[in-house]
């Protein structure tokens, strides 16, 4: 049983990831992209990074490589899949999660700690979250402004599927506290079923003390479970 | 067989923001251009060799929609010429 945390051309922080699960007793091991899926594959995470040079859109080539198929059949199946930053444009490309993420409101990279409010806490991802919650997080992102047409975002709504949506630090989801211009302020959101999920903000980066914060660790848990 | 060259144009979807658009708007206007409004666009030159100009369309429409745009973002147009 492990976590394939899957390695592009590009990605940096399949380590980070590696090291955060570690930290938390889950036995998670690097998959180069074209080495295909361990065996005893419990869990898989696309990491964030800069795959294929983020060329054409952000994990638009990714999204198009061979192991993307092998996800599918494993998310179909019921394994926990969590794109983060880069792997979130991934999910999106490859139509694990519906949407897309592109260019910032401000077409700047954006490197700062951001506040997300826990909106859907009935997911394996956030059980250990309440919903209304408040947590810190960091972003490092070019292209993370959630786009999709209206009447689709209203549907996911209507299904719970947001999990995050930035915030102010006392929870209140305002146009300022949008770092990125996203769409009704959505930081992260499920696949058709919840045990896919992406999200831009990185839980990797705040799952370790020594880093700063540990609002991140119950997301990565969830792949303790699995 | 006959050689072609198909242009793909693709672009944002109506309503969908374009930050890089707006900066180089901005831009124009800060060296006194005066400008309405500005949209930017993708442009991919393909050349291929296809039995006709429908199988050539047909062949670059589906790299499109495979790959070149996104249905969620981008609308796109594909025009064919033979070399």
């Amino acid at each position: 049983m492990t976590v394939a945390v899957i390695q592009f051309g590009g990605s940096n922080c399949d380590r980070d990831t590696v090291r955060a699960l570690d930290t938390l007793g889950v036995d998670a091991q690097l998959v180069w992209h074209e080495d295909g899926l361990p065996a005893d594959t419990s869990g898989i995470v696309l990491p964030g990074g800069f795959s294929y040079g983020d060329y054409l859109r952000a994990g638009a080539m990714a999204a198009r490589s061979p192991i993307l198929a092998e996800v599918r059949e494993h998310a179909a199946s019921g394994t926990p899949v969590l794109g983060i930053c880069n792997g979130a444009q991934i999910g999106c490309e490859a139509s694990l999660t519906p949407g897309a993420f592109t260019i910032n409101r401000s077409a700047r990279f954006q490197c700062e700690r951001v506040h997300l409010r826990v909106e859907n806490a009935e997911t394996p991802w956030t059980s250990q979250y309440e919903a209304g919650e408040v947590l810190e997080f960091p972003i490092a992102h070019g292209e993370g402004r959630f786009e999709i047409a209206d009447d689709r975002l209203e549907q996911l709504e209507a299904a719970d599927r947001v999990l995050f949506r930035y915030c102010r630090p006392d929870g209140e989801v305002t146009d300022a506290a949008n770092p990125n211009g996203s769409k009704h302020n959505v930081a992260g959101i499920t696949g058709e079923s919840d045990h896919v999920a992406v999200m831009m903000p990185h839980p990797e980066r705040c799952s370790l003390s020594d880093l700063g914060g540990t609002d991140g660790q119950a997301i990565l848990r969830t792949f303790a479970d699995g | 067989m006959t050689a072609y060259t198909a242009t793909v144009t693709v672009r944002l979807k109506a309503g969908v923001l374009d930050p890089e658009a707006e900066t180089t708007q901005r831009a124009l206007e800060r060296l006194g251009f005066d400008l309405v409004d500005l949209r930017s666009a993708d442009q991919f030159e393909i050349d291929l060799q296809a039995e006709d100009a429908d199988a050539a369309r047909e062949r670059v429409t589906d790299m499109t929609e495979r790959l070149l745009a996104n249905p969620t973002l981008h609308d796109y147009e594909v025009t064919v010429e033979a070399q």
